[in-house]
């Protein structure tokens, strides 16, 4: 059994984040503690097909017809730190429609629902580690964190990888969004490269003509350690 | 060449139960001892945080962690409540190795995601009047002021309370794993 690195100073965001209002009365005060890797830590839930058989990886074949808005495949890989793919892993993705309005009954935003537009996938990636969404491009939207805040157009994502310790759950951005740098959820993370990491590339390989634009988005997962727990 | 840094996280907002409610799972069945957790999740002015999410993490009453194909799945995930409340059934897990020869105590692996916060917080849930609680590696990392927090309060037979507290002199212990 291997434990896994630990996060490399500044590529994940601080709990503290005053920009992001709502994680003031939210946010660890205390230092969290450091434990070492056990078997708790490094095993975790794996998921199958069966477990998939509410939802699919086409977001746009959810309703009784097509939503409105551009068509999109996002697609990627899954790895490690060592590049090796993650195969078999589960991907749950969720996004606001084509106006920017989630269908959630706490959205209140002042933008049309879409009946054929719930907003959520889910896959497992294949052997190589691939997965490929087939969604509309969400819109960006108000939110009241500050005086004109609007939230860039983004899709969040759920992995869970091989343990415990790689659970991660991010937001994925579209390159050129102007509201970019004026985001605090996007600018809580410290190092500028792990920030941009989290912008999708514009695919023409995925790309399908007379159909959809293809986004390119790989998430990296933390790898192993060199030395077995035991060990240490 | 350098190893690249792992995917940055952000937070899961306030609509993730669009894209995971598909797996919540807040009974889990098996050969031992039943269960039942219940808690809230408060946050600094101890107000209910209606939004948050709970994901469970055990080994299986012989103290296995489950694998493909086994019956007992041993994951959990619980959306709190409108009163920040959250109800998570069970089968308490049996002791699983720890480092070095060591064993650790019965417990749950507890990943905690809400609106607000930027990153996953983990803990762990301890069973109460547990011996091997007093010899477990990891909560002999934990000062003794905060043990508490970790540890389950009983109710009745089967029913145990625990809360997850953000800030306040009585802040859960978070992990960094």
């Amino acid at each position: 059994m291997y434990a896994y690195r630990r996060y490399q100073p500044g590529s994940q965001p601080s709990h503290n984040h005053p920009p992001y209002v709502s994680s003031q009365t939210r946010y660890p005060k205390q230092p969290l503690i450091q434990i070492p890797h056990t078997l708790s830590e490094v095993t975790g839930p794996q998921f199958t097909l069966d477990d998939l058989r509410h939802s699919s990886a086409d977001l746009t074949k959810r309703g009784v017809g097509e939503p409105l808005g551009e068509r999109i495949i996002v697609s990627g890989q899954v790895l490690d730190q060592d590049g090796h793919p993650v195969p078999r892993t589960l991907v749950e993705i969720w996004q606001a429609n084509a106006a920017g309005r989630y269908m959630h009954k706490i959205d209140q935003h002042n933008a049309p629902l879409d009946p054929n537009f719930p907003g959520f996938g889910h896959t497992l990636t294949d052997e190589q580690g691939r997965y490929r969404f087939v969604t509309i491009k969400p819109g960006a939207y108000p939110w009241r964190n500050h005086h004109n805040a609007w939230r860039p157009q983004h899709i969040h994502f759920s992995l869970f990888g091989p343990a415990f310790a790689t659970r991660i759950v991010t937001q994925m951005y579209f390159p050129g969004d102007p509201l970019l740098p004026f985001d605090p959820i996007y600018n809580c993370t410290a190092d500028e490269e792990a920030r941009k990491r989290l912008i999708s590339s514009f695919d023409w390989e995925t790309t399908i003509p007379d159909q959809a634009l293809g986004f390119h988005f790989n998430i990296i997962l933390r790898g192993r350690d060199a030395t077995p727990m035991e060990d240490k | 060449m350098p190893t690249p840094p792992a995917t940055t996280s952000q937070t899961v907002g306030p609509y993730f139960a669009i894209g995971m409610n598909l797996l919540n799972v807040s009974e889990l069945a098996g050969p031992g001892e039943r269960f039942t957790l219940e808690g809230r999740v408060l946050d600094a002015n101890r107000k209910p945080i209606p939004d948050a999410l709970l994901e469970i993490w055990q080994a299986n009453s012989a103290g296995k962690y489950p694998e493909p194909g086994d019956s007992f799945r041993g994951f959990g995930r619980i959306p709190t409540n409108e009163n920040g409340a959250f109800r998570f059934t069970s089968i308490k897990p049996g002791p699983v190795p720890g480092p070095n020869g060591a064993t650790q105590a019965p417990h749950l692996e507890v990943s905690v995601f809400m609106r607000g916060l930027l990153i996953r917080l983990t803990t762990r849930v301890y069973f109460p009047g547990e011996p091997l609680n007093a010899t477990d590696p990891i909560l002999n990392l934990v000062p003794a002021s905060r043990l508490g927090t970790l540890i389950a309060q009983k109710k009745d037979s089967h029913l145990l309370h625990w809360d997850v507290l953000m800030q306040g002199d009585d802040e859960t212990v978070f992990f960094d794993i």
